[in-house]
């Protein structure tokens, strides 16, 4: 007798597993299905200016004006000193790198940039042709 | 002359004509066979380093889906320049060998060396495998940036070659050639 009732307790609940699995699963993404999450971004072209991007305010770092997908820094070489550098900036008609570029963090004079100064991309970046997300009006501080 | 020796030299002449086309088709078949992709990085050497570098760069991908390949830069395509190119490559041979650039850190070492062969013998072909599909006379300059074009202006006058300003482009540039001394028509030593 006892036997007979544990039986059917086992096979209700067994039972009651199976219709709740069939009955659908919610993922934790919701009702969401996959594609009509994920939207294509827009591509967006770097913007490139000639005569290069004016500063907004004082010491600011100059903005890149070009694309720099070709150019690589490495431990060894770093590629956009080709135009940037002491040597060539006249003949490339590009700005040179400041002379504060040339200094370690002693103040002494370095002879190529300063190791601390070698990555451009820290503080120089390249911009691209997009709108705002938000709109703001800000205005560059700079002398006029 | 008798009828069997015209016979004879006909035959011989036939047989000639047919050895000829197929020892020249094969060795031509065999040279072919050594200018691809797939041979060139059989190598290690070459499959680590050179070929990993290649695969970020344009020459690899890029918007059109035109490839570059080892042989389209570093083999010529007139056949004589090709011969000799191949026969030069039997000190290719001989370093695989040698185990001379076996490792990425050996390969790191001899990187300099290395890439001034290549850019010496580019300067002193003109970059003529860079021409082979890269011509003045099909740039449209007004499609150029303005730097560009001023500055492939300034080469077309002056007579730069290719690499004497694209140098590392497909390839890692070595430790111990500054870029910020080199310019075009100076060349690197110049600036030293």
């Amino acid at each position: 007798m006892k036997k007979s009732i544990l039986v059917t307790l086992v096979a209700l609940t067994a039972m009651l597993y199976a219709v709740s699995a069939f009955s659908g699963v919610t993922s934790l993404r919701g009702e969401q299905d996959l594609p009509s999450m994920s939207k294509s971004s827009t591509k967006k072209k770097v913007d490139v200016v000639e005569g290069g991007i004016e500063r907004s305010y004082d010491l600011q770092p100059p903005m890149i004006s070009h694309t720099i997908e070709k150019e690589k820094i490495t431990i060894n070489s770093n590629t956009c000193l080709k135009c940037h550098s002491e040597k060539n900036y006249k003949k490339e008609k590009a700005p040179k790198a400041g002379d504060s570029h040339y200094k370690d963090r002693d103040g002494n004079e370095t002879k190529t940039v300063a190791k601390r100064r070698w990555f451009c991309n820290q503080c120089h970046a390249v911009q691209l042709k997009a709108t705002p997300l938000v709109q703001n009006d800000f205005v560059g501080a700079k002398k006029k | 002359m008798t009828n069997g020796t015209r016979l004879g030299s006909k035959a011989l002449i036939l047989i000639g004509i047919f050895l000829g086309i197929l020892l020249w088709g094969g060795f031509n078949t065999a040279m072919e066979a050594t200018n691809t992709e797939s041979f060139c990085i059989s190598c290690h050497e070459m499959e680590q380093v050179a070929y990993q570098e290649l695969q970020e760069t344009i020459h690899f991908t890029n918007r059109t889906g035109v490839r570059a390949t080892c042989p389209d830069c570093h083999v010529p395509k007139p056949w004589i320049h090709k011969i000799i190119r191949k026969i030069q490559a039997s000190k290719e041979i001989y370093h695989k060998l040698l185990g001379t650039i076996d490792t990425p850190e050996k390969f790191e070492e001899h990187r300099l060396e290395l890439a001034r062969n290549v850019w010496k013998t580019m300067k002193e072909t003109d970059s003529r495998e860079c021409r082979n599909c890269h011509h003045y006379d099909s740039m449209d300059f007004d499609r150029q940036e303005s730097r560009s074009a001023d500055r492939h202006d300034e080469a077309i006058e002056n007579g730069y070659t290719c690499i004497e300003c694209h140098k590392g482009i497909a390839h890692s540039l070595p430790e111990g050639y500054d870029p910020s001394v080199d310019s075009p028509g100076g060349g690197e030593e110049a600036g030293e």
